[in-house]
């Protein structure tokens, strides 16, 4: 709310001190809509970036895209034209960045996003070169599931999943995996993020009989088929992706999630990583800003993408006014290249190491098992 | 596919019937009677759950400011009408705008019931007012426009609630405690006893409509104005103080549907949008006048949704919402096109 009202204030601010060349930083998320639990800690975290950079002011302009697609790219070239913007922070969900692309492309505007999907970054072309992105792919979170299905004695899984890009997605990089560790996928099912029953999918999986069911679903939504499975008696173990990496899921889901794993980035358990864990440090200095604004038990993952956009940023910076003005096309280059060559900057859900073909740059570091037990989140070395 | 799967299907279309037919019933309601295809009827049902679900959390819910916000304002505009020489009815505008807000407020501040019972009969009164009081500000000063005008502040209001909502509630999902915990094994059919509340409810409702409008004189006062407004006015119906009790049993009914869902399924602050426009197709399927056909539709869309979510659930919502081209095929055929009396 406080962002809304302080935006015309922050667009006369941006008009006014345009001639002193600041660094300004566009951002679309989602913060209302269906996307509004990830977009609103996303909002809270880009209030607690840095004010200024290697010495240069930093403007944020923060501007809401619904979760609606036509938003985001409205909001881009409003960002882009309007507010002459050196990079863009956003979307915040897969279906808004991948319709962002032509835009910054075009622009030649630098873009990191904070969606999933590995899409967005791959495979790299004259257009997706603008765009990078913090959250861990699909596939480095299967694998997890993968692995810890196959070293549990798991032979037969059943999926079900959101009948979106989310769900599909998940479904392609599962069943790709499952296929190397020798899993077999017998029950593919699908749900809506507002169905209020999923009876009848249940009733396909429990009569399958897989010894494990992973749901690819995000949020407190993802309650709904668990809860399903289980008034179904189903017995089996129970897999849920990390989109469903916050307290509210908790909260919904009660005692129906307990004994639920999840593979998910190390900030959602970072007290309890061991002390040479290489990301402890840098998760639990943006858990601590994030609950001193917020209050404590406040910080989810997904305000962690959002930290990392801002590292990855404020890394990029330095070198890239070495080159070149703020404000102009050779800064945006240069900005660009900085990014591509991030090497081992840590932020809250891993360490980034960019190149070329990789525009993520995270690795197994970014990924941790983690059960719920008692009601709340347990590292699972 | 055996036959204990397809009767559980069937118990869970019957019971998300059950809903869609509340739904319908309010929707067919709100039509005859103000010619208002009134979308934001989920809103009632999404805010009805979420307010029993904030009551039991121990927390004021936001739709009690939202209802006092609302009756002041009413009473502002009746009193400029009054001071423009308009004949105010001040029995029901105190009764909407004073009386019952008032009591809901006292009740949720003062008394803070703990008993389910409490809970639930403090939710409903928080949400019923707000029918009629959405109605006066923003439906009855438009009672003459045709429906397409009202159709669009009907999509108008949808989206300021939801807006509302997300305010209200914030972004995640609430789930109430169960009416009730019961498990029952009929003929080896495991039955619970909420999907038994949501069935009996609905029943009961639908009876108490049916007795409602074939045996009281108010009951029959709505039916004459849904047939002719013109007509039912000139027997001195007051027209106005129909288009209230229909709002206010729309309001009413949509808040029950929320506390028959919200134990059995997360509700969001927009959660409501997809359970109205299903009991939109069922009302359509009787031709937004017909109450039998819009229950027998609503069955029929609760049935249809839990037998394709087994067989193809990735496309249940197509194969829902398909339905309504037939439909509206079939009766573009078959009915006789009566045009608004304006």
């Amino acid at each position: 709310m406080t962002f809304k009202r302080t935006l015309p204030l922050l667009a006369a601010l941006v008009v006014a001190t345009m001639a002193h060349a600041d660094i300004n930083v566009g951002v679309t998320l989602s913060a209302t809509g269906p996307a509004a639990s990830l977009g609103i800690p996303e909002k809270n975290t880009i209030a607690l970036m840095p004010p200024t950079i290697d010495g240069q002011k930093i403007n944020y302009i923060v501007l809401d895209d619904a979760s609606d697609t036509t938003a985001a790219v409205t909001n881009t070239r409003k960002l882009i034209n309007e507010y002459k913007v050196d990079v863009i922070l956003g979307s915040t969900i897969t279906p808004n960045s991948l319709a962002m692309i032509d835009v910054v492309a075009e622009a030649q505007t630098p873009m990191i996003s904070m969606a999933a999907s590995a899409r967005i970054v791959e495979p790299q072309d004259a257009k997706k070169r603008w765009v990078f992105k913090t959250p861990q792919n699909d596939i480095m979170m299967s694998m997890a599931i993968a692995d810890h299905m196959a070293n549990s004695g798991v032979k037969t899984v059943g999926f079900i999943g959101f009948s979106d890009a989310y769900g599909e997605g998940w479904y392609q990089e599962f069943s790709k995996i499952a296929a190397l560790k020798n899993l077999q996928i017998i029950a593919n099912e699908r749900y809506n993020r507002t169905d209020t029953s999923v009876t009848g999918q249940a009733l396909k999986i429990v009569a399958a009989k897989p010894d494990a069911v992973l749901i690819a679903a995000s949020g407190t939504p993802a309650v709904l088929p668990q809860r399903a499975l289980k008034e179904r008696g189903y017995a089996g173990k129970l897999y849920q992706t990390h989109g469903v990496a916050n307290n509210d899921f908790l909260r919904v889901g009660g005692k129906d999630v307990e004994g639920t794993l999840l593979p998910s980035g190390p900030v959602l358990v970072a007290a309890q990583l061991p002390a040479n864990h290489p990301v402890k440090e840098s998760s639990q200095e943006y858990i601590a800003k994030y609950e001193k604004a917020y209050g404590a038990g406040s910080v989810s993952t997904f305000g962690g993408h959002a930290w990392d956009a801002g590292k990855l940023m404020q890394a990029a910076v330095g070198p890239a006014l070495k080159k070149a003005k703020p404000g102009t096309v050779e800064f945006r280059i240069a900005l660009r290249d900085a990014l591509e060559n991030v090497r081992e900057v840590a932020g809250a859900h891993g360490v980034f190491n960019m190149s070329a073909t990789d525009h993520l740059g995270l690795d197994q570091r970014a990924r941790v098992m983690v059960k719920i037990e008692g009601g709340v989140w347990k590292y699972q070395p | 596919m055996d036959g204990q799967i397809a009767l559980l299907l069937g118990q869970d279309g019957i019971v998300n019937g059950a809903v869609n037919a509340l739904m319908a019933l309010a929707l067919v309601l709100v039509f005859s009677v103000t010619r208002v295809i009134f979308i934001p009827q989920g809103e009632f049902v999404a805010f009805g759950a979420l307010t029993m679900a904030l009551l039991q959390a121990g927390r004021t819910p936001g739709t009690l400011w939202l209802l006092l916000a609302l009756a002041a304002l009413t009473l502002v505009v009746e009193a400029v009408r009054h001071q423009r020489g308009v004949a105010v009815d001040w029995t029901s505008t105190l009764i909407w705008t004073v009386a019952l807000p008032g009591l809901a407020a006292f009740i949720v501040l003062v008394l803070v019931p703990a008993s389910m019972i409490g809970r639930a009969s403090a939710a409903l009164l928080i949400m019923t007012p707000l029918g009629p009081l959405l109605y006066r500000l923003a439906f009855r000063p438009l009672a003459h426009a045709t429906v397409l005008t009202l159709l669009i502040v009907s999509v108008a209001l949808h989206g300021v609630l939801v807006g509302l909502g997300l305010l209200f509630f914030g972004a995640e999902g609430f789930r109430t405690t169960a009416f009730s915990d019961l498990r029952l094994d009929l003929g080896g059919i495991p039955v619970s006893g909420q999907s038994l509340v949501v069935m009996g409810v609905t029943s009961l409702l639908v009876i108490l409509m049916f007795l409602f409008f074939e045996h009281t004189i108010v009951g029959k006062a709505l039916r004459a104005t849904a047939m002719n407004r013109v007509g039912a006015r000139l027997m001195g119906i007051p027209t106005e103080l129909s288009g209230d009790l229909s709002f206010a049993l729309a309001a009413l009914i949509g808040a029950i549907s929320g506390l028959l869902i919200a134990p059995m399924t997360t509700v969001y602050y927009d959660t409501g949008f997809l359970i109205g426009l299903k009991g939109f197709v069922a009302a359509i399927i009787g031709g937004l006048t017909s109450y039998p056909l819009a229950l027998a539709g609503a069955l029929l869309v609760g049935l249809l949704e839990s037998f394709s979510s087994f067989w193809a659930s990735a496309f249940k919502e197509v194969i829902v919402f398909t339905l309504i081209i037939p439909v509206l095929w079939w009766r573009s055929l078959n009915s006789h096109h009566v045009e608004d009396e304006e």
